[in-house]
């Protein structure tokens, strides 16, 4: 028997002291941060568009996760200051991400304001940016008769005319893109931050 | 002293502490080489056999000759022994045939995923009416796929096969593995289904939604049930290396996988840190131990020689089980997390040279002079290429880990291409070998057409070379085109798109080589092909295998 205790509870050592370093002490040093004070709770339509998010993978090539200067030149490309955690203080789950496939989107709604845009880019990313490999979102878009969605008062897209829809058809969004694009508007963290108190 | 100072020190404290607990439990023949456990895997006399039962008896006489060209004296192995392992082969035939079955499924679900997605990246208005298609999903419908479905199957598949040969025992409570292996699977079809409409708990790795990980969770219990059973039940006195990889992976993994799907106790950064804990220790804890066992096995029966040190082999355990949970912190080196604990995964990702060191110096001995018998033994050839790519991918990996390497390849390709000679290049071909080597004990039936069996391995091997040499190279330059402030970004975009491209290529011939291996096997388990003269193998025909000398 004794070989099996070895196996088992050295094997149980490992894990907990893994557990330790990497879950149990970050939590006792995050557990305490309080959001800056410029930073606001999501709405619920923005809470709507996260999920969008989250359900259609955008974090497999968006990172929210603005680095130092000395890191990359993530300031000079206007994605903004450094995250800190209090940043994300209101995500869950988090969307650090992994992958600059494109560009990083901690701060879009500041670079990017325009709802059109975000609308227009969703449907077909290529008519704004030519070279672009981010999938078009059809089916977060539905295409209808003019006047039907004349009649039913709808918004529709103001699209590049040579990736419009057919001549007397109109592309409106579907409320999930809409809501993803409040989500993208609202991503701002540009409010400063502040170096913690020293301890006295 | 703050926080930083007081954990470090904790960490170096813990640290230390372990490495006396290493020099206890080994005190005893630690610097004595113990041959007689590492001929465990042997029955007396059978040192010098070669043994694969994926080559047919003539291919099986030819390997044996080669060898015994490198002056190897060949003895009657005992008769009793082999029958013991023909009555643990027979224990665990059905719960093994259950998880690779599934396993096999799933590969081709999941290689099909990759390979849409991987087109998906340089044809974005392909497929794109259907939610379920776009990028995001289908990515991670692979993604889930080939770890939960196709590596986790088939590791399950193969510890229950070799533990009871290990230990020289029967499989204890196979039909509640088989009821684990039920819950597992349809935790894994339910977790695919709901990434595909958008459900999803939205972390890397940890994707399928906690209400389906329960189901996932309780079946790996009913599978940890049945193997510490027969582990406590065991016949040997030295547990040989392979249990001790094979067990800790499988307690670990099930414990990962609970603390990892917890709800509602991770949020904000300490949520992307146990993410990554978790990530990391899905390839480090569950993957690599289990692999790393499976060559310590298949590689020395095959050439009919113990495994050369031992102890190099236990020290490579443990090195690798306290350094390896520590990892995960280097995936977010220059993120928004305290710096004591990227530093701390930037060394144990360093330390991690040894373990793989360790394996590698080690197996090197064991083929020394027999490396030739790969011309003949198609299970040695997957072994000897995984564990290749096992010192090849880790010695990447502890090198990405450094911070001026990182800030180059974080966020690129290039870590995908490193992702995939990990799970492909080393796991998946180690698996792929030992399936050739059980499945003809398992369903008691040769591989019907062994040339499928050369032009699989060529097609996988092919497939991933150009996949990783591809994606390094892209990699690397889409992460200096993003690091230099004077290019504009859609620089490193449209740079990539010529690797992205062959990464395309390289996936097509995997997925081939993926069709061909399935479709062998689904020959072999319907009895389809030729009927192989001499080893039509049946339940009743108890003294094959003995006459066979296998």
């Amino acid at each position: 028997m004794e070989n099996e205790v070895k196996l088992v509870s050295g094997a149980m050592v490992a894990l907990a002291v893994a557990t330790a370093a990497l879950v149990v002490m970050p939590y006792m040093e995050v557990r305490d941060i309080q959001p800056p004070p410029g930073l606001k709770p999501y709405t619920s339509a923005q809470l709507r568009g996260r999920e969008v998010y989250i359900a259609n993978g955008c974090v497999y090539c968006h990172s929210q996760q603005p680095r130092d200067r000395n890191f990359g030149p993530d300031l000079a490309r206007g994605w903004g200051r450094a995250s800190v955690p209090g940043d994300y203080f209101y995500d869950k789950p988090h969307l650090l991400g992994s992958m600059r496939t494109g560009p990083d989107l901690f701060n879009i709604g500041v670079r990017q304001p325009s709802r059109d845009w975000h609308l227009g880019h969703l449907y077909q990313p290529r008519a704004y940016v030519p070279d672009s490999i981010m999938p078009s979102y059809p089916y977060l878009f539905i295409v209808k008769d003019a006047k039907d969605a004349e009649s039913e008062g709808e918004q529709p897209l103001a699209l590049p005319p040579a990736y419009g829809p057919n001549v007397g058809q109109v592309v409106v969004p579907t409320p999930q893109a809409l809501d993803l694009v409040k989500y993208l508007q609202g991503l701002n963290h540009t409010y400063p931050v502040l170096p913690p108190v020293p301890k006295p | 002293m703050d926080s930083a100072i007081l954990s470090l020190l904790g960490a170096f404290l813990l640290s230390i502490i372990g490495l006396f607990v290493f020099i206890w439990s080994l005190r005893r023949g630690l610097l004595l080489e113990n041959s007689a456990a590492a001929s465990v895997i042997f029955a007396r006399g059978e040192i010098g056999r070669v043994d694969d039962p994926a080559l047919a008896d003539a291919a099986h006489d030819s390997m044996q000759r080669a060898a015994k060209e490198g002056g190897i004296e060949v003895h009657a192995a005992d008769a009793a022994e082999l029958q013991d392992r023909i009555e643990s082969d027979r224990s665990s035939a059905f719960p093994v045939f259950m998880f690779i079955a599934f396993a096999c499924f799933w590969l081709l679900v999941g290689s099909l995923a990759g390979l849409t997605s991987s087109i998906k990246l340089h044809e974005p208005d392909w497929l794109t009416q259907q939610a379920w298609l776009t990028f995001g999903r289908i990515r991670t419908v692979h993604l889930n796929a080939v770890l939960y479905g196709w590596i986790t199957n088939a590791a399950l598949g193969m510890i229950l096969w070799l533990l009871p040969r290990l230990l020289r025992t029967e499989l204890y409570g196979a039909i509640w593995a088989m009821l684990g292996g039920a819950l597992i699977n349809t935790g894994i079809a339910a977790g695919i289904g709901a990434i595909a409409v958008g459900w999803t708990d939205g972390m890397e790795y940890l994707e399928i939604p906690w209400q389906i990980a329960i189901f996932i969770f309780a079946g790996f219990a009913l599978v940890i049930l049945p193997v510490l059973f027969t582990l406590v039940n065991r016949k040997v006195e030295h547990l040989y290396v392979s249990v001790w990889y094979m067990v800790a992976a499988l307690l670990w993994i099930a414990l990962l996988f609970l603390v990892g799907k917890l709800p509602g106790v991770h949020t904000g950064v300490q949520q992307a840190t146990t993410n990554w804990w978790y990530g990391h220790n899905v390839l480090g804890l569950w993957f690599t131990p289990v692999s790393v066992g499976a060559i310590y096995y298949f590689l020395p029966k095959t050439i009919g020689r113990p495994v050369s040190s031992y102890n190099l082999s236990i020290l490579g355990f443990w090195t690798l089980a306290f350094f390896y949970g520590q990892v995960g912190g280097h995936h977010l080196i220059g993120g928004p997390v305290p710096g004591w604990l990227t530093t701390l995964s930037i060394v144990q990702s360093i330390m991690m040279v040894i373990p793989v060191i360790a394996f590698s110096i080690n197996m090197g001995g064991t083929l020394k002079g027999r490396m030739h018998l790969a011309r003949y033994s198609p299970t040695l050839r997957f072994m000897m290429f995984g564990g290749l790519m096992y010192l090849a991918s880790s010695l990447q990996g502890s090198f990405e880990a450094l911070r001026s390497v990182n800030q180059v390849v974080h966020f690129t390709h290039h870590t995908v291409g490193h992702a995939h000679l990990g799970a492909y290049g080393f796991v998946t071909m180690v698996l792929f070998g030992a399936v050739y080597f059980m499945m003809p004990r398992v369903l008691n039936w040769e591989w019907p057409y062994p040339r499928l069996i050369t032009l699989h391995f060529w097609l996988a091997a092919t497939g991933i070379a150009i996949y990783f040499v591809g994606l390094s190279i892209g990699g690397y330059l889409q992460g200096v085109a993003m690091l230099d402030a004077a290019r504009p970004f859609m620089d490193s975009v449209t740079l990539t798109a010529p690797y992205l491209k062959w990464r395309s290529v390289g996936g097509t011939l995997m997925v081939l080589s993926h069709i061909v291996f399935v479709g062998h096997f689904l020959a072999m388990a319907l009895r389809f092909g030729p009927t192989r003269a001499g080893a039509a193998l049946f339940w009743s025909n108890k003294q094959q295998e003995l006459a066979h000398g296998k």
